[in-house]
């Protein structure tokens, strides 16, 4: 049977990908450039009984997406940067209280109201340190309108696995672009719905982690009565300041991320084998990136690509191996330098480490990127 | 026969938070009552709060309880009810809470007119963090914050919440107990956006500061200054004169959020 292929967005992807994955809660407030999420699931997800709200404003948004997760509900949120800015306070109640739901940030321009309608890659490091606090961050970086459309289902399927938020970070430029999407048949793509309680109401415990390390989540109006808070709390949901439950709660939201490395990150590698220089790019970005790896190809340069589309955990083992193969390695962002420290970092020195910063809210181009790297080599 | 209160507290949770003299636990009772009154299933009920002393209120009630952040009660209120219609949603909080950082999703809450129960706790303070003046500290009243006199305004959370769109709205005290479950009560029976201010002491963060030699002496404030609204009508400007009206304040039908939108997912699905 032939596929179902339709000409769509990025953010019309995001919002399919959504959909097909069992979104059927969106809570969001417009802003560009991500609003066509908005506008496609307030059209599709009341055909399905699902609702679409708009509230108030961005931090609204996300509180109502955590009420509706608890309800059971499967959440999305889409946002773009200062509205990514007011949902940090609530991005850290999901992680505290560990709801599964997923929020999009279509990256602009900034600090501020910056250039609303320019691309930017400028959250990487707040989508992973901007709410405060200690705690884990699984953040997805997709590069095309499939990829998007694919990366969307994996988020919800990573949000309700690891109960927890997962932040989809585009950019302006991948969510407006047109490309031809190859929409996944029922079944075709796993989907994961979170864990219930398979204890009885009377002996459910909200944060027991006995029995792995990701609690199963009860829903609101099943018969579990619990009590979720954002304070510190032990297994019962119930507010402690001991300070040894508290340590062992802090440290298991974060492990339950980090001991599962291999099952959330994800790259894709590009003429690796042989490359003396690697591009390390995301989003938008590696489109270039992979143009102008193919050019310098062409003039004889060993060169490759590392895309992560798991930015956050960020691929430590990966990149330190590939510093200690390559003699460079390029970051191309629209930013001035955010994911290069971290390249940086887990490089340690091992191989030379550029950047191609860009906040001009216009592409990097291959020429850029090629030019820098004749530059290093 | 004693009212048994126990029976819809989670076993273990008390002894609560709430310094004594506070008018917190008068109004958890009355909102058990009320709850009782209207025999809510406490499975499917949620209470939702956001921060501040009279927020701690859900732990200690036996239901599905969501203690959220800072003002955003009614918001992560407004997702359960959007995304679970079939349950009763409960808002409490105190007036800091709800109508200065929460007060853009309070006023939208009652434009939405969404059925939900939101009981305020006015105290006139934030108690919890050791008494800051709140939106709704008397001007020239005594502050953490303001020693030298409150210079702002207050806001009137009922008309407040009329002006928004709340279809129903009351006003009670702590001193005036009995009457409490009962506005509360009507209120969850009210379909739409119901909001019941219950004026509240504070002897600790309050009370010291202001003069007040005692928590009899605030209690009896509440009595002083509280004129049911049948009563007021009969009454004089002069005589109203820093009166506060109890009762219902105001009723009236409204097309209910989650009904709306239940009509908008007809129209999606071409029914």
């Amino acid at each position: 049977m032939a596929k179902k292929v339709a000409l769509m967005q990025g953010n019309e992807a995001c919002a399919q990908g959504a959909l097909y994955a069992g979104c059927d809660f969106f809570a969001g407030y417009p802003i560009t450039p991500s609003t066509e999420v908005a506008e496609v699931l307030s059209i599709e997800l009341p055909k399905i009984g699902g609702k679409f709200i708009q509230m108030e404003d961005e931090i609204g948004a996300t509180a109502a997406l955590i009420g509706a997760a608890l309800t059971g509900a499967k959440a999305l949120d889409s946002t773009s940067g200062p509205g990514m800015s007011l949902k940090q306070e609530l991005l850290g109640y999901a992680c505290i209280a560990e709801i599964p739901c997923v929020i999009v940030n279509v990256q602009r321009g900034g600090p501020s109201t910056g250039m609303p309608t320019g691309p930017g890659q400028s959250d990487m490091q707040q989508a992973m340190w901007g709410t405060h606090g200690d705690h884990a961050a699984i953040v997805l970086t997709p590069a095309s309108c499939q990829e998007i459309y694919e990366e969307t289902v994996r988020a919800f399927n990573l949000a309700e696995k690891y109960r927890m938020p997962v932040q989809i970070q585009l950019d302006e430029i991948c969510a407006h672009m047109r490309e031809r999407v190859t929409l996944a048949e029922p079944g075709e793509l796993e989907i994961i719905n979170r864990e219930k309680p398979s204890v009885s109401p009377a002996d459910y415990k909200p944060y027991d982690a006995t029995k792995g390390m990701v609690p199963p989540l009860a829903t609101y109006g099943s018969g579990y009565r619990f009590h979720v808070t954002g304070l510190n709390k032990a297994a019962d949901g119930f507010p402690t300041t001991k300070a040894e439950l508290v340590d062992a709660e802090e440290r298991r939201q974060i492990d339950k991320v980090m001991f599962n490395l291999a099952d959330i990150q994800k790259n894709e590698e590009y003429l690796l084998d042989d490359a003396e220089v690697i591009l390390f790019a995301y989003g938008s970005t590696s489109r270039s990136a992979r143009y102008a790896v193919n050019e310098l190809r062409k003039e004889g340069v060993k060169a490759g690509m590392f895309r992560p589309l798991t930015m956050w955990p960020f691929p430590d083992d990966r990149v330190a191996e590939l510093s200690k193969q390559a003699k460079a390695i390029v970051c191309p962002e629209m930013n001035l330098g955010q994911m290069v420290r971290e390249v940086q970092r887990v490089a340690q020195g091992r191989c030379t480490v550029a950047h191609i910063g860009r906040v001009d809210g216009e592409p990097i181009n291959p020429g850029q990127i090629i030019d820098k790297v004749k530059e290093v080599l | 026969m004693a009212y048994d209160y126990e029976k819809s507290i989670r076993p273990g949770k008390l002894p609560h938070i709430w310094c004594p003299g506070c008018g917190h636990g008068i109004i958890m009772k009355g909102l058990i009552r009320a709850m009782d009154t209207c025999n809510l299933d406490r499975n499917n009920t949620a209470v939702v709060s956001g921060i501040g002393c009279a927020s701690r209120l859900p732990g200690y009630l036996d239901a599905c309880t969501l203690h959220t952040a800072h003002g955003r009660a009614a918001a992560f209120a407004t997702g359960v009810k959007m995304a679970k219609p079939e349950m009763t949603v409960l808002v409490v909080g105190g007036d800091g809470d709800g109508t200065a950082i929460g007060g853009n999703h309070f006023i939208h809450a009652c434009r939405r007119n969404i059925d939900m129960t939101y009981i305020i706790m006015n105290n006139s303070i934030y108690g919890m963090t050791g008494g800051q003046f709140s939106p709704c500290t008397p001007t020239g009243a005594l502050a953490s914050t303001t020693v030298y006199g409150n210079p702002d305004p207050t806001f009137d959370i009922a008309k407040l919440a009329i002006g928004a769109g709340a279809t129903f709205v009351a006003r009670g005290t702590a001193y005036h107990a009995a009457q409490i479950d009962k506005l509360i009560a009507e209120g969850i029976q009210h379909k739409g956006l119901a909001v019941i201010e219950i004026l509240d002491d504070c002897p600790t963060t309050y009370g010291r500061r202001n003069k007040f030699r005692s928590v009899i002496d605030m209690m009896k404030r509440l009595k002083d200054i509280a004129v049911p609204v049948a009563a007021a009508a009969k009454m004089t400007p002069e005589q109203l004169e820093g009166k506060v009206l109890t009762g219902v304040l105001h009723k009236e039908e409204r097309p209910e959020y989650t009904e709306q939108y239940a009509e908008v997912i007809k129209r999606a699905q071409g029914v």
